[in-house]
């Protein structure tokens, strides 16, 4: 299934006069940057980072919601948001990025550069690919020597092709590779003043006029099926930054008995709603650590689809552990969807931590690490 | 419908039961599989069903229900009953069940709790009405008086219909909470449903929760713990204390209510523990998991 899903890579040269036949009905395959689940068809997305793919089993499928708990200085969480939107740069999805705090034009310029394939390549594989092409001019085809003169073929899929990228967090993404996307802004100080008060639905000011939005962008854009001559279809990814903090005008992360407890759970249902109906994917950071009212946080969870919480180890007494000297700190798993299915692809690993080095910010299995360290020493 | 918890419960889609409340609770894990299994069970018995689902979309219940397919309950088939031996009633198979089907021929109803809610969030205030079963999230008030209204004009019997009782069947109670509703509303709710449909319409009812045994969320003990004292059945789906484990993903406790008030019976309460597989759960006996045996 995975092969038909990239369409049919036929080989570039002409050697052979073998086509593969393109399935008639490839819509699953049409979308740039998304893969059909193996075990329900359900269409998937990367999260930007492939580790987190692999956790998550296999990616993130459309119409859902990924929550992010917060670590304690929003440093790492802030890095798997940028991780998200800069996938959906390389993949061409179209991005709605909200924020209370940061203007979103400052957020997507701080995005990471991704890797492409050759250069990193190139890079790894010098050495080796020395010594290969030595021994290989010396040996000439014995047997079928008549094939000797036809070029290599090879398939070199485009980049924005493959499933999962990997970021250089050092460099930032260039000004061409963002002019070439579309993209959808959401400030909060800049919406508050622009329009005048509107109707509420009891819910906090900045929520609702963040959903308006939404709504707005899903239904003109046409994400939701409603141009159906539109032929080529597109993702929308949205990203909304430390939702629930105070900047938001919620006060549920300052006070213990919070005003109204309300809005953050009714804005996440709504958002379900929108989600559900249109091909688009969230991604939602929120400051857990502050809300003190954890039945918030449960029902937040009820009512997200992936929940995912980081702890760094900044601050705490991890920190100079020598167990976790290469990590940066632990991800938790709290909860993965089951769509369209009884059972969900869930690694069977739970103990979990991360490491971010300069190109790559891997999650590996604690235990294995406690193990190596224990045999090291 | 899963034909091993069906022999667990000792129930069957021949003969459904009447006037009950079943208490579908999870804790720790996912117990959206015994929905399923309720779905189906009485769609396939015939039954008018009122669904009202808050958290999913329809093709997400419908992808489901049509996996739930052809299944061979017992190895005895592979005996060719020509030879008589055998008695037809051992075999049993369960079939998918299409719930686009089911609500073309008007057994159906199905409440998609998340596209009435956008309505009723970005309609038009005139004419998303008075009628709307989730008005509730516009307004102040936490009434689910239009809820109850939508169940009961659905599950009314309608002079051309042959459908057996009327079930009501509820996934999740507990995002009403969530939603700006008073505990002690969803417990009229409840109520009004079961004067409604366990007695005077003699149907049943079938409505999961989330708890946990620490939680903070005091509102939604509240009404589990109500519904609990309610209830004729209760499935309570636990994740295992031990944690995860690939064969096993959890354990079903089964409390059935004592029938008769009168005679004071004991609750009786039995313990299964349960592998979700792609179209089937398998139940077994504690510490009977296939992968020990």
């Amino acid at each position: 299934m995975a092969a038909l899903a990239t369409g049919g890579a036929t080989p570039s040269d002409g050697a052979t006069s073998f086509q593969r036949k393109v399935p008639a009905s490839s819509r699953l395959a049409a979308i740039a940057g998304t893969r059909p689940s193996v075990r329900h068809g359900q269409l998937l997305l990367s999260s930007g980072l492939p580790s987190l793919d692999c956790v998550l089993g296999g990616g993130l499928a459309v119409g859902t919601l990924l929550l992010i708990e917060e670590d304690k200085y929003g440093i790492y969480s802030n890095l798997l948001f940028k991780y998200f939107l800069a996938e959906g740069i390389v993949c061409g999805h179209n991005l709605f990025v909200a924020s209370a705090k940061e203007d979103p034009a400052d957020i997507l310029k701080e995005l990471p550069a991704p890797l492409f394939d050759d250069v990193h390549k190139n890079q790894v594989d010098e050495k080796e690919t020395a010594i290969k092409s030595k021994q290989e001019s010396q040996e000439s085809m014995k047997i079928a020597w008549r094939y000797q003169n036809l070029p290599k073929m090879e398939v070199s899929p485009a980049a924005s092709a493959r499933f999962g990228h990997y970021y250089d967090v050092s460099k930032t993404v260039s000004p061409e590779l963002l002019k070439s996307i579309k993209w959808h802004r959401f400030f909060l100080p800049e919406e508050m003043s622009l329009h005048p008060e509107i109707k509420t639905c009891n819910m906090t000011c900045g929520y609702t006029r963040l959903l308006q939005s939404i709504q707005r962008i899903i239904y003109q854009e046409g994400f939701d099926g409603s141009y159906p001559q539109k032929k080529q279809k597109n993702i929308l990814r949205i990203g909304i930054q430390s939702l629930g903090s105070v900047l938001w005008g919620d006060d549920i992360c300052c006070t213990d008995n919070p005003e109204d407890i309300f809005s953050l759970t009714k804005f996440l249902y709504v958002l379900r709603g929108l989600l559900r109906m249109s091909l688009s994917a969230c991604i939602i950071t929120v400051p857990a650590h502050l809300i003190q009212n954890k039945a918030i946080m449960e029902r937040v969870t009820n009512l997200s689809d992936t929940v995912v919480g980081l702890e760094s180890f900044i601050g705490s007494e991890r920190e100079t552990n020598p167990l976790y000297k290469d990590y940066q700190g632990l991800i938790h798993v709290h909860q993965i969807p089951r769509l369209n299915s009884l059972i969900c692809d869930v690694s069977g690993t739970k103990d979990l931590a991360f490491r971010l080095k300069r190109k790559q910010f891997t999650i590996e299995n604690k235990k294995i690490i406690n193990i190596a360290t224990l045999i090291n020493n | 419908m899963f034909a091993e918890l069906n022999e667990l419960l000792n129930a069957s889609p021949e003969r459904p039961e009447q006037g009950k409340l079943t208490l579908l609770r999870d804790t720790k894990t996912d117990g959206s599989f015994l929905v399923h299994h309720f779905l189906s069970f009485y769609l396939k018995a015939g039954c008018k069903v009122c669904f009202v689902a808050l958290l999913q979309s329809f093709s997400h219940y419908n992808i489901i229900a049509q996996k739930l397919k052809l299944h061979k309950l017992n190895v005895c088939l592979w005996i060719p009953s020509l030879l008589g031996l055998l008695p037809r009633g051992f075999q049993q198979f369960s079939q998918g069940v299409s719930l686009t089907a089911a609500k073309e021929r008007g057994q159906l109803v199905f409440l998609e709790g998340l596209k009435s809610c956008f309505d009723v969030f970005f309609g038009e205030e005139q004419h998303v009405g008075q009628t709307n079963p989730l008005q509730f999230v516009s307004k102040d008030g936490s009434n689910l008086k239009t809820m109850y209204e939508f169940v009961r004009t659905s599950l009314m019997a309608s002079g051309s219909d042959s459908w057996k009782c009327p079930v009501l069947l509820v996934d999740d109670l507990s995002v009403l909470l969530s939603l700006g509703v008073r505990p002690v509303d969803v417990l009229d709710f409840i109520h009004y449903c079961r004067v409604a449909v366990c007695s005077q319409l003699k149907g049943n009812i079938v409505v999961l929760v989330h708890s946990n045994d620490d939680s903070e969320d005091e509102e939604n003990e509240l009404v589990v713990n109500s519904l609990c004292h309610q209830s004729n059945l209760i499935l309570w789906a636990e994740g295992l204390a031990t944690g995860f484990c690939k064969d096993v993903h959890g354990q079903l406790k089964i409390i059935q209510k004592g029938s008769s008030e009168l005679k004071a019976e004991k609750n009786l309460l039995r313990i299964y523990q349960y592998k979700i597989q792609d179209k089937n759960v398998t139940f077994f006996a504690r510490g009977m998991s296939a992968a020990v045996l």
